[in-house]
């Protein structure tokens, strides 16, 4: 077995280059080791000036994902041994503006996120003395799944309807209006089909689905987005047919 | 959704990678997306095929014209390419069917691979009913 392995990682500095170029790293080929302890091992003994994300280590607060060896992947969940003999290109995450070496910019999805209300909306809160709003645990089967996601960006990253179009609302965005609809606290369904439904929203998903492959959290968004296809079109058609019963 | 984010005078020098034409080729997954895509132009081929057949079905003389047209080698080598994509867009539907689907049956969730099976064997008996009425008549 190899001492060490070769890290191929994208390098961007805005002062010196105008489009980015890659420097290679011999890393000790440490069997414990994923991607982000080698980058650490970089900055610490090699390289202090290579500029990444990262914070908690395992796999929850979504900080560290970049493309490895062209795939999305939180670099804390990926081993350098995954990877063979190597070499491993590490590159920021597809699809977004790079700001510095691996560090992207994520604005777009902070803008986004916010508008499909993520949250419990109710029409009239009930007074404290009514108690909690109760769930069986079947209510809460309905949207765990979506309750999962950890804001990675990996599904932007993955999803080539965002590369090509950035005004798609995308992947996470729509799992976790899902995630709030299929909630039986929530009902806040209708305020989110006016931004799920336009074109950017879901109908703007031609299901390539590998959304769903690169979740590290398995949230399936691409099922989200089908299955919010379906209930769109089902309203659609319930407003056509019955126009007096609301809007 | 938005063309400007508000960060821009912190980062100017942003690098903005483009994605090239081709970048479906560069990965299987991507490429059988084209795929299936494409497919739909095969599908819509067959409907145009049925709807000749059907005009041609008037007597018995235009059908013998339409089945020679049919055996020319060109119109033969088009509909075998195009059974392949309707093939690959019945298949690749049928199993991406249970994660649009979500049924429910007596509280309980029905298992994805039930409904990719519901599907199949929807598909082998309405193509048995076909047959039938096809090669029975």
């Amino acid at each position: 077995m190899p001492e060490s392995i070769t890290l191929q990682v994208t390098r961007y500095r805005p002062e010196n280059e105008s489009e980015p170029v890659v420097q290679e790293y011999e890393v000790p080929r440490r069997q414990d080791w994923v991607i982000l302890d080698a980058l650490n091992y970089i900055k610490d003994t090699l390289d202090g000036t290579l500029a990444f994300r990262w914070s908690c280590r395992m796999g929850i607060c979504g900080s560290c994902g970049m493309n490895v060896n062209g795939e999305p992947k939180l670099t804390c969940a990926t081993f350098l041994t995954d990877s063979g003999a190597g070499p491993i290109r590490v590159e920021p995450l597809a699809n977004f503006p790079v700001v510095r070496d691996l560090v992207i910019e994520m604005s777009d999805f902070m803008d986004k996120l916010p508008r499909v209300k993520p949250w419990i909306v109710r029409g009239k809160e009930k007074p404290l003395s009514e108690g909690e709003y109760r769930q069986t645990p079947e209510q809460l089967d309905e949207y765990k799944q979506y309750s999962m996601c950890i804001n990675c960006m990996l599904c932007y990253a993955a999803c080539p309807v965002y590369g090509l179009d950035p005004h798609f609302l995308g992947p996470a965005a729509i799992a976790l209006a899902q995630r709030y609809n299929l909630d039986s606290r929530d009902e806040g369904a209708m305020e989110r089909r006016e931004v799920l439904s336009q074109h950017e929203g879901i109908w703007g998903c031609t299901f390539v689905g590998e959304c769903t492959k690169v979740c590290p959290k398995h949230v399936d968004p691409a099922g989200a987005i089908q299955r919010y296809k379906l209930t769109s079109a089902l309203e659609e058609l319930k407003a056509f047919l019955l126009p007096w019963r609301n809007r | 959704m938005t063309d400007k984010p508000s960060y821009t005078e912190f980062h100017p020098r942003w690098y903005r990678p483009r994605m090239s034409t081709y970048w479906w080729v560069k990965k299987r997954a991507h490429l059988a997306f084209i795929l299936r895509e494409l497919s739909s132009v095969f599908i819509g081929w067959f409907v145009v095929y049925l709807v000749l057949m059907i005009r041609a079905a008037r007597g018995p003389a235009t059908y013998q014209a339409f089945l020679g047209w049919s055996a020319r080698p060109i119109v033969v080598v088009v509909n075998l390419v195009s059974l392949a994509f309707v093939v690959f867009h019945a298949v690749t539907w049928f199993n991406l069917a249970p994660q649009a689907m979500v049924i429910h049956l007596g509280g309980k969730r029905v298992p994805p691979l039930w409904i990719a099976a519901a599907n199949y064997a929807a598909w082998v008996v309405v193509s048995a009913l076909v047959a039938l009425l096809v090669l029975g008549a």
